[in-house]
């Protein structure tokens, strides 16, 4: 039965095609478990180091110098560990497109990244207005919600499984907005060990 | 489609070559493709391509549109009607096909 083994190959090379050319499935597992761990280094840092743990939602920061200072390096922290991020996800996503023999800039990771690129650039835009307003308390959950909702959006995209952690970003947002108090561990949760544990599942699941 | 009626001779010739497969099932789940895309997709060289894209715009099964993009040309290929047509059909033929030979 050659002809039935033929027909077998096309049903599976039209399914793998659909999925290839509509989402990108060279995310890796191990950015996001990494992304974790800076996450987490990160939170820590500026917690024990610039004492950065809000408990309420509005800062008069202007008043002191050292305050000021502190609140500048908790900033740069958070940007370091973006780039750090974003930086291991494009590593591992070009390595893993590499061996599949693909190209990292392609129709798919085009759309993947226009429709994270909108939430997430009205979210950065949204915490400079927190900043200006000295609404320190609503910085780190703004960013659990709005990539919440980047990953959500983009979840169409790609892996499923993205979907969901955008849902469990958005929800720990939420929390951590409503619980001032806690808003930094709602950040550590959500991009330090469920970035791990997200990270650890898509390893197993699609990497290995 | 009748499933026990569908045989072999139900395959339009269109479908026998796998690129022209893959032309299709990418154009199926996007609204456009450009020519670099789908020559990513299914790894061919261009001038091959571009004989199994013709081939497909004759049976009207995909439609060509053309636009500058930066002042440089740039071909979109999209489904027709009727190619979206064909290719479900063609996709329960071979679901029948190997469903009553199980």
């Amino acid at each position: 039965m050659g002809k039935e083994q033929n027909y077998i190959e096309d049903l599976a090379e039209i399914r793998s095609m659909m999925e290839r050319s509509s989402k990108f499935l060279s995310l890796s597992g191990w950015a996001g478990i990494m992304a974790g761990i800076y996450a987490l280094a990160g939170a820590w840092i500026a917690y024990y180091f610039f004492g950065f743990n809000p408990d309420k939602i509005v800062y008069n920061i202007i008043d002191s110098a050292q305050e000021l200072s502190d609140l500048s390096m908790v900033i740069i922290i958070a940007v370091l560990v973006l780039i750090l991020a974003i930086g291991t996800a494009i590593l591992f996503s070009y390595k893993k497109s590499h061996k599949k023999g693909e190209k990292i800039w392609n129709a798919t990771s085009r759309r993947l990244l226009t429709n994270m690129a909108v939430p997430l650039l009205t979210g950065g835009i949204f915490i400079l207005v927190l900043l200006s307003n000295d609404l320190i308390g609503l910085l780190a959950p703004s960013t659990l919600l709005f990539y919440g909702l980047a990953l959500f959006n983009a979840g169409k995209f790609t892996y499923d499984e993205v979907k969901l952690l955008g849902i469990v970003q958005m929800v720990l947002g939420l929390f951590g907005a409503y619980f001032i108090e806690y808003s930094l561990i709602f950040w550590s949760i959500g991009f330090g060990i469920v970035h791990i544990i997200y990270g650890i599942y898509m390893y197993l699941r699609y990497d290995r | 489609m009748k499933s026990a009626k569908v045989s072999f001779d139900d395959i339009h010739k269109a479908f026998e070559s796998r690129i022209r497969l893959g032309i299709m099932a990418a154009l199926a789940v996007n609204d456009s493709l450009d020519f670099t895309s789908l020559r990513e997709y299914l790894n061919v060289s261009d001038g091959n391509l571009a004989s199994h894209i013709k081939m497909l715009e004759k049976e009207k099964f995909i439609g060509i549109e053309k636009s500058f993009v930066d002042r440089k040309p740039n071909t979109k290929y999209f489904m027709t009607k009727e190619g979206k047509k064909a290719f479900d059909v063609h996709l329960n033929v071979l679901k029948n096909i190997l469903d009553t030979q199980k």
